[in-house]
């Protein structure tokens, strides 16, 4: 960006500057360590300069917000158009429980729903499994039937509200049962804005809520394309995530490649099946980690919106502006929180979210300071969502687009998270794409690798965790945790047994054997989990039906 | 005197998929020079306990975050009285809430490792405790 003779005179003055002035105060006071590194543990420099971005183009590498390549946003006006969706991940216990916990959520001024479902929901099971003992309602909501999505949105207006679905295996069934509460609302499937995560390779990766083996999971998901192409205009289809392979011990890269490399497998997996990518790929979202370092992980963003792009138009021939526009939803690291000293996360939380802002993201979630220790308690929610109002109206940063654009560090950084990346993908490429790589355990291998150096750094005290490894404290257990009812699970099977002599049997029976049936064709099988959920067959039962059909996934286990 | 290697289970019970600690756990273990099995995912305390027999372990390393601990690490300890073992240290980490910590020694647990425990004080207390 600045001309080549320009660069060689700072150069030269850079050299003067290293002999002279620098000189004089490292003989006096040496820096604090050997070796500097970002968050990730990359090196970084003591000073980047216009050297450092001397191949920088504007027009080609960062253009404007809106316009190819997407780095400085998806969005020519950003938050002076509207501010991203403060989107806070909830839900425990029953439905009841949690629609008072959404309600809260929206009074105090958040601007989007996101539903957290408790693990045998995201796996399949109903609350009465054998599996699900001890487990139902305890990370999220217990959702078995129909029955209880109307009362999670009891009250909520789903033509006013966006929800985003923490929802991976059953997806198609949340989404129909969704659907049909809408429905019921008086507003039809065209009308609904809002995301399933959808992302099964992640799941295998990194998140274990899988059900079924790859390649009837990739058929749901594609289902999923289809039919939301055809019904479901405004619906994210699929939330590509990184955040998990974060949470898992990636570095920033890993992050960026893994994630890109999982949207890859889906976008081939689609025009596989006869989908046109321009028909799908405008609703891809993703799903990215704000994590300790500010720096790094705003230049994460913009590379991994140049990337996408790059990917989309020359890999893929997207034609559509917004096929190539990655959108993203983050959510600050729960990793890096802690048990010890728990307001301490309200600060990390803070910088983490302004990160994510600094980095353009279109939605939010900031964990709450108890995240070590239980879900959400209501006042530790209500800080975490104050955390992004005060970001909002009060830091500045929202009121110009990409503030960090031309930093001769973010700049640099920018172009070198996305070349790494790009040679993870590469590699992932030659070994076949995502899943041969996870069968052959090479990304999960990857990622443990990181996380056993993370690990090592704070134990050798490399990495200092406050309040963990420097400047403890003696505590007291903490006081007003979240306690989940542990009635829960009985109350849900009770609801169970009441649901199941309400209804009407035969016909659940017919269309659960339409389901078996159309799971052992390629028919897209949207519309008969629809009509499942509409005569309140049980997540369950569907489940199991598919469960019968296609398998379940064995994960090969790589240590 | 034989200098047997420590047999180490390390197994994720319930249907929590979050591994990232215990495979931490299960490397350091064995960078300290014990033997490890990683059970991997989705195991039913009948599973682990099987695995735990089947493997002549030492200790049972139990990792869960899902709050499900107050249901399955009892019920594990409730299979190994029905086995009569009481010779495998059964420890477990995780997101394990304080006030949950009393019960789950009363069942037996020999020790909990709550977030930000350094690894080296379970080798220790590992090493320190298995006859």
């Amino acid at each position: 960006m600045i001309n080549k003779e320009a660069i060689n005179k700072i150069k030269e003055k850079r050299r003067d500057w290293e002999e002279g002035t620098l000189k004089k105060t490292l003989d006096r006071f040496p820096e604090r360590k050997k070796v500097f590194v970002t968050g990730s543990g990359k090196e970084i420099e003591r000073l980047y300069c216009p050297e450092d971005i001397s191949s920088l183009d504007y027009e080609k590498d960062l253009s404007f917000p809106g316009e190819y390549p997407y780095t400085r946003g998806v969005q020519p006006t950003m938050y002076r158009g509207r501010f991203w969706t403060m989107r806070q991940y909830a839900g425990f216990g029953t439905a009841e429980e949690s629609n008072q916990r959404y309600k809260y959520l929206l009074e105090q001024g958040q601007t989007g729903l996101s539903v957290a479902f408790d693990l045998p929901t995201q796996i399949g099971y109903d609350s009465d499994h054998n599996m699900s003992l001890g487990e139902v309602g305890k990370v999220g909501v217990a959702i078995d039937s129909l029955k209880d999505m109307e009362i999670l949105f009891d009250g909520i207006p789903l033509d006013k509200v966006s929800t985003s679905m923490t929802i991976n295996a059953p997806a198609g069934v949340l989404l129909a049962m969704y659907i049909a509460v809408a429905e019921k609302q008086g507003v039809s499937p065209d009308r609904l804005k809002g995301t399933i995560q959808n992302d099964v390779l992640k799941e295998y990766i990194a998140r274990g809520t899988y059900i079924f083996p790859p390649a009837p999971s990739m058929r749901l998901i594609t289902n999923i394309f289809e039919f939301c192409f055809n019904e479901m205009p405004r619906w994210n289809t699929i939330s590509i995530s990184g955040y998990h392979i974060r949470e898992a011990g990636s570095t920033a890269i890993q992050e960026v490649a893994f994630t890109l490399a999982d949207g890859i497998a889906y976008v081939d997996a689609a025009i596989k099946i006869g989908l046109k990518v321009d028909d799908f790929a405008p609703r891809l979202s993703f799903f990215f980690n704000a994590h300790n370092d500010l720096l790094e992980e705003v230049a994460k963003f913009r590379a991994a919106r140049r990337l996408w792009a790059k990917i989309m138009k020359e890999r893929f021939g997207a034609k559509n502006a917004k096929s190539m526009m990655l959108r993203f939803h983050t959510q600050t690291a729960g990793c890096t929180l802690t048990a010890q000293q728990p307001d301490n996360n309200i600060v990390r939380v803070a910088i983490q979210a302004l990160s994510a802002v600094l980095g353009g993201t279109q939605s939010l979630h900031t964990n709450s300071r108890d995240e070590a220790l239980a879900l959400p308690a209501e006042d530790s929610v209500r800080i975490a969502l104050r955390t992004q109002q005060v970001i909002a109206y009060e830091s500045g940063v929202t009121e110009t687009v990409d503030p960090l654009a031309g930093s001769y560090h973010i700049e640099n950084l920018t172009n070198e998270i996305e070349e790494k990346a790009m040679e993870y993908i590469t590699k992932i490429d030659n070994l076949g794409g995502v899943s041969p790589a996870i069968e052959k355990g090479f990304i999960q291998q990857e990622i443990q690798n990181s996380a056993y150096q993370y690990q090592k750094n704070i134990e050798e005290g490399s990495r200092v965790v406050v309040g963990v490894n420097k400047f403890k404290i003696q505590e007291s257990a903490p006081k007003g945790l979240l306690k989940v009812d542990p009635e829960v699970g009985r109350r849900q099977v009770e609801k169970l047994s009441k649901l199941k002599s309400e209804r009407n049997d035969k016909e659940v029976k017919e269309n659960l054997e339409l389901l078996k049936k159309a799971a052992n064709t390629d028919k897209n099988l949207m519309p008969i989990i629809l009509q499942c959920v509409k005569s309140y067959a049980t997540l369950g039962e569907i489940c199991d039906v598919l469960r019968n059909v296609f398998g379940e996934y064995k994960e090969s286990v790589k240590l | 005197m034989e200098n047997k290697k420590i047999r180490v289970l390390i197994a994720k019970p319930g249907l929590d998929g979050h591994d990232r600690g215990a495979k931490v756990i299960a490397r350091a273990l064995r960078d300290a020079g014990m033997e490890v099995i990683y059970t991997g995912l989705r195991q039913t305390p009948e599973q682990i306990v099987e695995t735990a027999i089947q493997e002549d372990v030492n200790v049972i390393g139990l990792s869960i975050l899902s709050g499900a601990h107050t249901h399955l690490f009892p019920r594990i300890m409730e299979l190994l009285k029905k086995e009569n073992i009481d010779d495998i240290i059964v420890i477990g980490g995780g997101v394990i809430p304080e006030e949950d910590i009393p019960e789950l020694k009363k069942a037996g647990i020999a020790a909990i490792f709550t977030p930000g425990t350094d690894t080296r004080d379970t080798v220790k207390f590992i090493q320190e405790n298995v006859k």
